[in-house]
């Protein structure tokens, strides 16, 4: 008799029983390298641990350190600015890239290769090649002065209040490239038909790409902006080729901040007590995000 | 895939580690990587290997604020190596606390090291709770100004002889085009100058009173008002030096771009390396020419502990030759610093070495701050003091409360 019942509703624990099992070990890795990483951080960060960890708790004196610090400040006020500029820019510069591109040019591939080719580069190279290229003796001051134009000046990573910039020109210039090609896949999976029943409709170009192509690709620009706001919170590596912080704390990211006290400065305690702000800032956007976007009623 | 060739590779490579390991392996991590450090450092490999040992060379590139991390998460992470360059002082405070690393007690009483190294205070940045857990190689100071020759000439004024004419002489090097001062964007730079500038202007009491006793306020007062005034006229005058690197920032003085710069002895290998002779073509003076002080930290090697006797064994070996004068002479000649031995002869030292070995005989020293402040603290000076050069805006007023505030937190 239950047996019967059993095998009429299947318990869904063992549904996909293959596919759950291959899943095991990521599922181990995840709840132990991620969330026992990020409990393990987030305890410590309470404590004084200075080279080694050490349980010895002072409460919120870590967070009160970091809140006074300047450089942190500084930091958030960069990864901010940084951040909002590096989004609008290379997603408005990626999707017209890409809708040129999809108007069925002539060497399509040759510019696709040559847009999507500065992110085969690394960070650390994008930061070289741009610190020389943004050099005042060297780079591009030096070149505009020679022709002529002896008052120009453009210096942004030896000024403190634009270097912000230069890291974003070189950061644009380094990650663009993958949001057009993303982009255009996107494009390729719109159906020709609509394109046809836009035309019939006599409407513009212009307003069938903001009105009814952009809203049909939301789930291209959902994986974009994860790709690309992930990229945009880690920033360090780019920073460290470019500035290296400089001049004085006026690149400075949060990213380098934990890495700078954790090891340089051998303090465990006030590198976690920053990586947990960091940890805190992303679910903050994240949580309500993933509310609206898995929770609730499936959309159609 | 043939099985049995499978087998013998692997037969092969088990009898050649048998082999390699008669002989002990010692792997020894540091970051000396450039022309002259690398060649220092096979002055030591070469009397090691003299010994019967192996030298496994660990050199880690990018400096020690790159180094030190890699180094202290192998030992810390369970995969100590034999030996490893720290500079003298705090930095491996902890790994020694928590027991992490080998005793030397017996090397050191048999080389009577308490007698033969000098100045007392190196052996003491080695000693923690009566125990000696390092062996000191070479000094490194700080307090050491550059200056071209040609930059100087150039701009039609004599090359000056302290602080004082050397800042009296940058508005003629700004008149001729050249950065009176070359200081580098690593943040380090910025503080280490300050430190050179404290101890040349303020003296070495004020010196010790503000680092050693951390006393907040001396670090408040008007002495240290003074050479916050110096650092002003340092901002000002670096202006225009648009370079990240210590070795950069020398590379304009040798060529004559900028008039000088504020940075260790280290520099003169640079110098060397560009052919250039002290004297004829820089100008060093220690102390900035106004106070002959110079400060003794530098490099030394930590012996994590190992579990294998035979190679604990390698390890007192290492430290022994390390200290042996041959090696001390050899080393230090290539490296551009000073043995920490008063008992050998540096008959081939240049003019600028001549002068620190000179100080350091007549016992004008102090420890420097890593021998003094944690890594924790310097980091802080650190942020302080690149931002105080780069920003100019902040004025000197401003700058030395937020001093004196990591001064009363500082341990």
């Amino acid at each position: 008799m239950t047996d019967y019942q059993v095998a009429r509703r299947p318990n869904t624990l063992f549904r996909n029983l293959n596919s759950k099992i291959a899943s095991i070990p990521m599922i181990v890795t995840a709840m132990v390298v991620f969330l026992g990483g990020t409990v393990w951080t987030v305890f410590y960060s309470f404590t004084n641990s200075k080279l080694l960890p050490r349980t010895t708790f002072v409460g919120f004196d870590q967070y009160e350190r970091l809140w006074a610090s300047e450089r942190w400040i500084v930091s958030i006020q960069n990864l901010a600015i940084f951040g909002v500029f590096a989004l609008i820019f290379s997603f408005v510069i990626g999707f017209v890239l890409a809708a040129f591109m999809d108007q069925k040019i002539r060497l399509e591939n040759v510019f696709r290769t040559i847009f999507l080719y500065p992110f085969a580069l690394s960070f650390i190279v994008t930061g070289l090649v741009w610190q020389w290229l943004l050099n005042p003796d060297f780079g591009v001051q030096h070149v505009v002065r020679s022709l002529g134009w002896v008052g120009f000046t453009f210096n942004p990573l030896y000024t403190q209040s634009i270097v912000i910039y230069g890291i974003l020109i070189a950061a644009l210039w380094q990650g663009t490239g993958l949001v057009m090609v993303l982009m255009l896949a996107g494009l390729r999976g719109i159906d020709e038909d609509i394109w046809k029943a836009s035309r019939v409709d006599g409407i513009p170009m212009v307003k069938t790409y903001l009105l009814i192509i952009i809203p049909m690709m939301r789930p291209v620009f959902i994986t974009t902006l994860v790709i690309v706001a992930s990229g945009i919170v880690k920033v360090y590596d780019l920073v460290v080729a470019q500035t290296s912080g400089g001049p004085g704390i006026a690149s400075e990211v949060p990213a380098k901040y934990v890495y700078d006290y954790m090891f340089q400065a051998q303090n465990l305690g006030q590198g976690f007590a920053a990586s947990t702000m960091m940890l805190i800032t992303i679910s903050i956007i994240i949580i309500p995000w993933a509310y609206l976007e898995f929770g609730g009623k499936k959309r159609g | 895939m043939n099985i049995r060739s499978l087998a013998a590779a692997l037969a092969a490579s088990v009898t050649l580690s048998f082999g390699a390991a008669q002989a002990t392996d010692l792997e020894v991590t540091h970051w000396w990587t450039s022309g002259g450090e690398a060649a220092a450092v096979a002055e030591l490999a070469k009397a090691f290997n003299a010994t019967g040992n192996k030298w496994v060379d660990g050199a880690i590139a990018g400096s020690g604020g790159t180094a030190r991390p890699i180094m202290v998460s192998r030992i810390t992470g369970g995969d100590p190596m034999g030996a490893t360059q720290f500079n003298h002082g705090r930095q491996a405070e902890e790994l020694v606390q928590s027991g992490l690393m080998q005793n030397l007690d017996e090397v050191a009483a048999k080389g009577k090291w308490k007698e033969i190294i000098r100045p007392a205070s190196l052996l003491a940045s080695c000693t923690i709770d009566g125990h000696i857990y390092c062996a000191p190689v070479n000094i490194h100071s700080w307090q050491w100004l550059w200056l071209s020759n040609d930059a100087f000439k150039k701009a039609g004024v004599d090359v000056p002889k302290n602080w004082d004419e050397f800042v009296k002489a940058a508005p003629a090097l700004e008149k001729a085009g050249i950065i009176p001062l070359a200081v580098g964007g690593q943040p380090w730079q910025a503080a280490g100058a300050f430190d050179v500038l404290m101890v040349a202007i303020a003296g070495k009491d004020t010196f010790h009173k503000v680092f050693k006793d951390k006393d907040a306020k001396v670090a408040a007062g008007p002495e240290i008002a003074k050479v916050f005034k110096a650092a002003d006229d340092a901002r000002r005058m670096s202006k225009g030096s648009n370079v990240q690197d210590w070795n950069q920032a020398t590379n304009l003085v040798i060529t004559g771009k900028a008039g000088g710069q504020i940075m260790g002895d280290w520099a003169q290998g640079e110098f060397a390396v560009a052919g250039k002779v002290a004297g004829k073509d820089y100008t060093c003076l220690p102390g900035l020419g106004v106070n002959p002080i110079i400060s003794t930290g530098g490099d030394a090697f930590y012996f994590p502990k190992l579990k294998d006797a035979d190679k604990s064994k390698a390890q007192a070996a290492l430290a022994e030759t390390l200290l042996a004068p041959a090696t001390q002479v050899a080393f230090n000649l290539k490296k551009g610093s000073l043995p920490v031995r008063g008992d050998v002869d540096l008959a081939a030292a240049n003019d600028c070495m001549k002068k620190g070995l000179d100080i350091l005989a007549k016992g004008n020293v102090i420890e420097s701050t890593d021998q003094l402040l944690s890594a924790d603290s310097q980091k802080q000076k650190e942020d302080l003091f690149s931002q105080f050069f780069a920003d100019p805006s902040i004025t000197p007023e401003a700058a030395q409360k937020k001093f004196a505030e990591i001064i009363s937190k500082a341990d």
